[in-house]
């Protein structure tokens, strides 16, 4: 053999070695199913960012690093930094839907505006939005925004719990009235809820009373507005609105207003730094701080701990409970963190109650793809065959146990109408170092946010002239 | 009546910390000329910085001294990086370059010391006196009179030394400052570090009241229209520009909101502002600019 041919044919090996190793990447990469993070780890809202895209990352990586993915399909990501700005939100949606072998699967914003501002396009790009405990309610009617998932409870869905666990507490009062005052009420309410020895749900309580809903002055603000109106009227409660411009860190005559006001409750509809300084203005006025319910965007560890002593007793609403005693966390303590694979750059808030909603993230994106390949293959799927499994996606009691997240999250039910699961809400109570539960989970009354979901999702379907699905012939 | 008068005292002491951020651009802008875009962003560095290292178990002073030591290697960095570059540029191409320093230093921040909200205790009770039937917080007494003193500490150094002068002359021209030999470089670098000293107290006080955190930056954007009122170059400015803003965007909330919905304390400081702009251009205090052609 000349050299010549020596030379040839180790080019022809090596090019050949090329393609099959290259083919073994292309086959690798086939099976991969592409999830984009469009996660905000700095900017005013990166505490919340840095935990929820954390936990959803981390339980990700539990699946590929203890199962390989899902059935042998690998998930992978793409972060992209938005700051959390639309824009910046909207330019990531576009760069990213096409990733990956089959596109993206579906899209997380964990922010409002960039949910309305994709609700169309959504029905374009066959591409399905999840909104986990955020978003616009209405989007909850499946017939009429397909690819719209506002997960387990909305904010319409939100408010009835609360105000139902604020009945509770009256309920509570009227029984037990040396309770008023006291630090611990809500969890001496509590116990007394658990031995059954509340004679009532306390809902007749309400009429007469006062509740301010102090909100952020933004379309996530304002959003309860027409579900509080209607439990007020169907109630006999008064609500006085007082909005708090953006950012939300000076709210001094807010709270003057309030004093004047003399409510019995104030409802904080808060996010990021309008939430410790509405707790520390609350206490300027000796306005005691477990008589505010914030929204569960006020009720993470970032909101309370700014505050100071002034936040101890305030209580919040909570899509999930803090803690990382749960084995799926413990998991990932031991598979992640202990060899450095982790994404929270301070592992010590792995358990936190934002890292918990990321991992609550994780589960219901993976299940729902774990539900598409049942009905598609295990194989990487598309963002329309995502969206089927989003629609029939069921997660039962033993499910969660079977995941080692037991209590984390209720169970839940999505069908091709009910595109949020009406799961009930728990509300914590934060104790100067964490957060304590002081309720059960309290059912949301669907008996009047369902009526209000279905009239905005016709008007809207009228106005965008969008067809309503018949569920019927769904399978 | 005693509602307005409590309204009315709280929209003072709020304004008294507008004003406090409103210095540090006063600074900047009487020595350059420029509006430096980076003053929020050196609110939230100093306070990131602080709250950090006291977290960290270094003693309060101790974290306070090497805070303001770090804010003096910022000056130092800022004026040998970015300013000395642009000397004799015109005034929006420095501002331009404050804009990319402020991108730098939040990034820095939260690269340094991460993004998560800090509580600061800096010892100040934060009680309610009452009078009357009026709630009048402690903390913003005790605030105001830290600005105060700060205010007149600063007013010396503008008026009766040579360096305040010095700085006046800088900020008139810069090239014909050079030509009397006064020094740029020195006189840009002390009135940075000055700059990054009055952010580190607005910053710690701001972030006692609120928490460290990202939003420190946007303290900024309530500074912009106390900076028009009372005149860019102006310290007592700042301070009465300050209060009336605070005031009337209280007493603005209070009783003019309900009837529009709310909401307005954001931007009812700058349509004042706009108001007063077409009365006196240069704000309550400042300097006359006269060009003869």
């Amino acid at each position: 053999m000349t050299l010549k041919k020596v030379l040839v044919s180790c080019l022809g090996a090596a090019v050949l070695g090329g393609i099959v190793a290259g083919g073994g990447a292309v086959v690798a990469q086939s099976n991969e199913q592409f999830i984009p993070m469009l996660s905000y780890r700095v900017g005013p809202y990166a505490a919340g960012g840095t935990g929820i895209f954390g936990g959803f990352i981390d339980y990700i990586n539990l699946l590929n690093e203890r199962d390989g993915g899902i059935n042998g399909v690998k998930i992978t990501y793409e972060e992209c930094e938005t700051e959390y700005k639309p824009d910046r939100a909207l330019e990531c949606y576009e760069r990213l839907k096409n990733s990956g072998p089959t596109g993206a699967s579906m899209f997380n914003f964990v922010a409002t505006p960039p949910v309305y501002a994709t609700m169309d396009r959504t029905l374009e790009d066959k591409i399905p939005v999840v909104a986990i405990g955020y978003g616009p309610a209405y989007t909850a009617d499946g017939r009429v925004f397909p690819y719209i998932f506002p997960l387990v409870t909305t904010y319409w869905s939100q408010n009835t719990a609360k105000i139902k666990f604020i009945a509770l507490q009256e309920q509570c009062l009227a029984q037990y009235p040396d309770l008023e005052g006291k630090p611990d009420r809500a969890a001496q309410c509590f116990e007394h809820a658990k031995k059954g020895e509340l004679q009532g749900d306390g809902l007749d309580k309400l009429k007469g009373k006062k509740i301010v809903n102090l909100y952020h002055d933004s379309g996530y603000g304002k959003e309860t507005k027409p579900i509080l109106d209607a439990q007020a009227e169907k109630y006999g409660f008064q609500v006085v609105y007082i909005p708090v411009p953006h950012p939300g860190n000076e709210q001094q005559s807010q709270w003057l207003q309030i004093r004047r006001e003399k409510p019995d409750w104030v409802i904080l509809r808060g996010w990021g730094v309008m939430n410790p300084t509405a707790i520390t203005q609350a206490a300027r006025i000796k306005f005691p701080a477990d008589r505010i319910v914030g929204v569960w965007w006020s009720g993470a560890e970032e909101d309370v701990v700014p505050a100071g002593d002034a936040a101890i007793g305030f209580i919040a609403a909570a899509l999930n409970p803090a803690g990382d005693q749960f084995p799926a966390i413990k998991q990932i303590e031991e598979l992640l963190y202990s060899k450095g694979k982790g994404n929270m750059q301070d592992p010590s808030r792995v358990g936190s109650v934002y890292y918990n909603r990321g991992i609550i993230h994780g589960v219901l994106n993976t299940e729902a793809i774990r539900k598409a390949q049942e009905k598609f293959g295990n194989k990487p799927l598309t963002g329309e065959q995502v969206r089927w499994g989003l629609e029939n996606l069921e997660i039962t009691e033993a499910r969660l146990k079977e995941l080692g997240l037991e209590g984390v999250m209720s169970p839940i039910k999505i069908s091709c109408a009910d595109h949020e699961g009406g799961a009930p809400v728990r509300f914590h109570q934060w104790n100067g170092k964490q957060w304590v539960l002081v309720s059960d989970w309290i059912a949301t009354d669907q008996s009047l946010v369902r009526p209000l979901v279905e009239k905005e999702a016709a008007n809207y379907a009228k106005e965008k002239n969008l067809p309503i699905r018949d569920c019927s012939k769904e399978s | 009546m005693s509602f307005f008068f409590e309204v009315l005292i709280g929209g003072l002491l709020a304004g008294v910390m507008y004003s406090l951020v409103a210095l540090g651009f006063v600074l900047i802008f009487k020595a350059s000329g420029v509006l430096n875009f980076a003053q929020g962003s050196m609110v939230l560095f100093a306070a990131l910085t602080f709250v950090s290292l006291t977290e960290r178990g270094i003693n309060f002073w101790l974290a306070l001294l090497a805070t303001l030591a770090i804010m003096v290697v910022l000056a130092i960095l800022t004026e040998r990086i970015v300013l000395r570059p642009l000397v004799n540029q015109p005034a929006i191409t420095l501002f331009m370059a404050t804009i990319g320093l402020s991108f730098l230093l939040e990034g820095l921040a939260q690269g340094l010391w991460g993004s998560q909200p800090h509580g600061l205790n800096l010892g100040i009770p934060d009680d309610v006196l009452v009078i009357g039937d009026m709630f009048i917080s402690t903390f913003d007494l005790y605030a105001a009179g830290i600005a105060a003193v700060l205010v007149g500490a600063l007013a010396v150094f503008f008026n009766k030394t040579r360096v305040g002068r010095a700085l006046r002359a800088v900020a008139d021209d810069h090239q014909a400052a050079l030509a009397v030999g006064i020094p740029l470089k020195h006189i840009w670098a002390i009135v940075w570090a000055v700059a990054g000293f009055v952010a580190l107290v607005a910053g710690l006080l701001w972030g006692a009241r609120q928490g460290v955190q990202f939003a420190l930056t946007l303290v900024a954007l309530k500074a912009l229209p106390v900076l028009i009122l009372g005149g860019f170059t102006s310290v007592p400015g700042a301070i009465v520009g300050g209060l009336i803003i605070g005031a009337s965007e209280k007493l603005a909330e209070v009783y003019i909101g309900p009837y529009v919905g709310g909401g307005i304390e954001n931007w009812f400081p700058y349509m004042l502002a706009l108001m007063f702009l077409l009365i006196r251009p240069e704000g309550l205090f400042g300097e006359v600019h006269i060009d003869r052609v």
